[in-house]
């Protein structure tokens, strides 16, 4: 039995659907990402599964026991969950110690068990020589680890966190990353993440649930959200991509300008005939400027390069195809550089492309 | 939200039974509770009498029949209109003055070097706290007409026997207003200056503007609004103002609206009459608030936001000295030498004498502790009445204040309109409707120290409420959300983690309503019965009998204890407690 269930999630304000019919099971210790645009619904499904938000439709349930549904929810203090803010909230007017002991004192645990447990917890997350400091003499690092610390000690049933990172600078963001990633492994706390990052949630997650408008558009591990993107909105969303819209008839895909057989790509597809949609990401292609010799199954074609951008790790250049009238944007290595209106052949790896629909 | 769900689970395990009426009652949500008493306060405190001063402007005296006679008697003789003339020419001209003092002092001391600014910033906070009309009884003695210590100074210098300054006319009496008023220009305008970065200077700099064009054309410019806000902060103080048009303006047969409204409270009293009377005061003021809203709200003036930007002061170089000069000689107006001329009257024997050792006494304040009667009992008054509406106002106001925040209810913005409401009402329309509503049968408070408290209540609930509306707001919702995951309830929470995060702003919040009410006498002297006067009106009284040694005693009385307030306020809440601006 999974350790979190949302059914039919939804969350209406008059007739403006914010959270709509989410589905979304986590097994025990699992750690799933919430990933969407800001305004996507993601941070009201966490808030309503830590029961601040009551649904308007469908159910929250843990262990097969039902937290949430409309009219009847279970407020927060009796879930037994933990959670971490996007402003950290940790209280100004306690000491780090304070405000990590804070969750075992309101479970009435003897004060001799809570010393320790707090001291061990603040050596985990390295914050131990600190324990006697306040907040407001901390850096937002070290906020971000009392937070943690604070959320990881009760031993939740549920971890929740709402963009934690959202407030801290580059470097650190990515160091706490992995500080996160570290922990669960080391905890194996049931674990649901919001963010709009998807290196972040890349990164963390066992999975991704990617959310748009409301809706989950795809669950699934973090490599196949990016090589098998099921929607045309999580293709684009994730990574850079180039989307192409062709015709399926035969096992051929008809593009515009080249077409495909559709045996040669990675994954199987019903041979009937239909409109398709292929996500063809900027590496799966690469640029030269002299014919490479035609490999099995591998279409090749003539281009012209019509914008280049240097990035530092590599070049991203736009190239027309000549025939048809599409715009492809191509990754290619620092010491590959083409002109732009310079004639290019474009090859495409078939098994690199990505049937969405 | 949550709870009522939990309780809504809960029923149905008992059963599908559908509770009866007092099971539902007891399964009401405590905010829901709270919120309806709040509304009950609320409408006992603010609207009950105000509606209350509408109606009875309308009724006839003693039989409560629909009458116009009111208002045909309060607007009929040519005196009470020209009171009316004189309310809104003394509001423009104080506000004026204030605004010559003010802005110059802000300038200095937010944008230039000049030096002395903590002793500007004490002075101002010092003109800031002396009540009024002590100001103004200060003043008698330094510019009245024959025997002020100006004129004596005159005298003694030229020969001349016709006074240099007279306080009892027009201009003096605004001049007094002004000196009393000009803080909260400084305040608004100081605050304002604090946001612009030195950048929007360099900026006209760079294109060639010297600093006193860069200051004309960009720095004051930018503060304008604030300037304008705070004009009309001054000139409604003025207009609504009773102590000092009392003191001067009657002796000087100058008739403003407070002291007609006073008159009409002679035996007989016309409440009637009285009320009718006050409806312009009200719309003047509701109305200029809400022209104040409308201008700030059309100019965009975007750098206040105050983003950024590094802030320099500007060099005056030789001109600090004559800036200085300019906040000393304000200061002196305004604080030192009414201060001195009242401390060394409250010490004479009299006090037109001079300062001489043959005259020196503690006569005067051995009088008041020991053989005046009221002394003694007006002061305990003053401090429990003040403690009391400064208790009552900081809790309905953190109450409607954490409610609004924290969406508990629908319809919360109702509570904090109401209690913002007396903001636009002036202290002693207040009082009238308080006499109206609450003074006769059935409910007969007149002269019971709860009216008075309840006054006090009502017309100090914006300030409380603004305060507790800026604590509660600065606590992330997050802070408690925290606690409440973690497995703490609301009560708990808002015992554990707010209450000690909000408490020392509360606090100051306190003191500064405890100290506005101890020295309020618009409202409370329209109000006090015979056991219950306050000191500012026992002050008030012994103005009228003109005995000015022992006046000035009981003014210093009354100033050591606003000053041992202010020093704990302070301690407790912060430097500028008092002119933060929220």
């Amino acid at each position: 039995m999974p350790r979190l269930t949302l059914k039919g999630l939804g969350k209406a304000y008059g007739s403006l659907k914010v959270v709509d019919n989410v589905d979304l099971a986590l097994q025990e210790g699992e750690f799933v990402c919430l990933l969407g645009p800001s305004g996507c619904g993601k941070t009201t499904t966490l808030r309503m599964i830590a029961g601040f938000v009551e649904p308007t439709e469908g159910s929250i349930s843990m262990n097969g026991e039902v937290l949430s549904a409309p009219g009847a929810v279970l407020p927060p203090e009796r879930r037994r969950m933990s959670m971490i803010f996007q402003s950290y909230a940790i209280w100004p007017n306690m000491t780090v110690a304070e405000n990590v002991g804070f969750g075992l004192q309101l479970q009435k645990l003897p004060s001799a068990e809570i010393r320790t447990r707090t001291r061990q917890i603040l050596d985990v997350v390295q914050m131990g020589h600190l324990a006697d400091r306040y907040p407001a003499e901390l850096s937002g690092g070290q906020q971000q680890r009392v937070a943690l610390a604070r959320a990881i000690v009760v031993k939740p049933s549920v971890l929740l966190l709402d963009e934690p990172l959202s407030n801290l600078d580059a470097n650190l963001r990515e160091e706490m990353r992995f500080e996160i990633r570290r922990l669960h492994d080391e905890f194996r706390i049931t674990t649901v993440y919001v963010t709009h990052d998807q290196s972040e949630a890349m990164a963390t997650a066992d999975r991704i649930a990617v959310m748009n408008a409301g809706r989950i558009e795809q669950v699934d591990a973090p490599h196949l959200i990016y090589t098998q993107p099921r929607t045309r909105f999580v293709a684009a969303f994730i990574g850079r991509t180039n989307l192409l819209e062709g015709q399926l008839a035969n096992g051929e895909i008809g593009l515009d300008g080249f077409s495909l057989r559709a045996a040669q790509l990675g994954q199987k597809v019903p041979d009937a005939a239909r409109p398709i949609l292929l996500s063809v990401r900027p590496q799966a292609m690469s640029l030269s400027r002299s014919q490479p010799q035609t490999r099995e199954g591998r279409p090749v074609l003539a281009a012209t390069v019509a914008q280049r951008t240097y990035l530092g790790e590599s070049w991203d250049y736009v190239v027309h195809p000549q025939e048809g009238g599409l715009q492809l944007r191509v990754t290619a290595p620092p010491l590959q550089v083409h002109e732009v209106g310079e004639k290019v052949w474009l090859e495409l790896d078939p098994q690199q492309i990505a049937i969405v629909s | 939200m949550t709870e009522s769900a939990a309780i809504l689970t809960k029923t149905e395990a008992e059963g599908a039974r559908r509770p009866g009426l007092l099971r539902r009652l007891r399964y009401l949500e405590p905010s829901n509770l709270l919120w309806i008493l709040l509304i009950a306060a609320l409408l006992f405190l603010v609207a009950v009498p105000i509606g209350k001063l509408l109606i009875v402007s309308f009724e006839k005296q003693g039989s409560g029949d629909f009458t116009f006679a009111n208002y045909a008697t309060a607007y009929g003789r040519v005196r009470y209109l020209e009171a009316l003339g004189n309310s809104l020419m003394l509001g423009g001209l104080s506000a004026l003055l204030a605004v010559v003092f003010a802005v110059p002092l802000a300038w200095a001391v937010s944008r230039t070097d000049m030096p002395g600014k903590g002793l500007t910033w004490a002075m101002v906070m010092g003109a800031f706290i002396m009540p009024p009309y002590l100001g103004a009884v200060g003043w008698i003695l330094l510019a009245g007409p024959n025997s002020g210590f100006i004129n004596q100074a005159w005298t003694w210098l030229t020969g001349l026997q016709a006074p240099l300054v007279n306080v009892y006319s027009f201009f003096g009496l605004a001049l007094v207003i002004s000196l009393h008023s000009f803080p909260l220009i400084f305040i608004f305008v100081k605050s304002a200056l604090d946001l612009i970065s030195s950048e929007m200077e360099d900026a006209a700099n760079i294109l060639g503007a010297g600093t006193w064009t860069t200051t004309r054309k960009v720095t004051l410019p930018l503060v304008w609004p604030a300037v304008l806000g705070g004009i009309i902060v001054v000139f409604l103080e003025t207009v609504a103002l009773f102590g000092t048009p009392a003191i001067i303006g009657i002796p000087a047969r100058i008739n403003v609206v407070t002291t007609q409204l006073w008159q009409f409270f002679e035996y007989p009293v016309r409440v009637e009459v009285a009320a009718a009377y006050a409806m312009p005061l009200l719309l003047i003021t509701i109305g200029m608030i809400a022209v104040q809203k409308l201008l700030l709200a059309r100019k965009g003036f975007v750098s206040q936001t105050g983003k950024g930007g590094e802030r320099r002061p500007i060099r005056l170089g030789r001109w600090r000295w004559v800036v200085l000069g300019y906040c000393g000689f304000v200061g002196l107006l305004a604080v030192l030498m009414p201060l001195a001329v009242l401390l060394q009257a409250s010490f004479a024997k009299a006090w037109g004498r001079g300062l001489s050792w043959d005259n020196l006494t503690l006569g005067n304040y051995g009088y008041l502790l020991f053989r005046h009667e009221m002394a003694l009992p007006s002061i305990w008054n003053t401090l429990w009445f003040s403690a009391a509406s400064a208790t009552a106002a900081v809790v309905i106001a953190v109450l409607v204040a954490y409610i609004v925040a924290r969406k508990l209810v629908p319809f919360g913005s109702v509570l904090s309109f109401l209690a913002m409401a007396p903001f636009v009402i002036p202290g002693i329309v207040m009082a009238i409707g308080f006499y109206a509503a609450y003074a006769a049968p059935p409910i007969a408070l007149y002269g019971t120290a709860l009216i008075i408290i309840l006054a006090f209540t009502a017309r100090f609930l914006p300030i409380a409420f603004a305060n507790s509306a800026a604590a509660v707001r600065a606590v992330h919702p997050e802070m408690e959300e925290a606690a409440r995951i973690l497995g703490g309830g609301r009560l708990l929470t808002v015992r554990r983690i707010t209450a000690p995060l909000i408490i020392r702003s509360l606090i100051g919040g306190w003191l500064i309503v405890f100290i506005v009410a101890s020295r309020e006498l618009s409202a409370a002297v329209f109000l006090v019965g015979p056991r219950t006067r306050t000191m500012s009106v026992l002050l008030y009284d012994l103005s009228e009998a003109g005995n000015f040694e022992v006046l000035a005693a009981f003014g210093g009385l009354l100033l050591a204890i606003t000053l041992i307030l202010v020093a704990i306020g302070m301690k407790l809440a912060g430097r500028d407690f008092m002119l933060r601006r929220s």
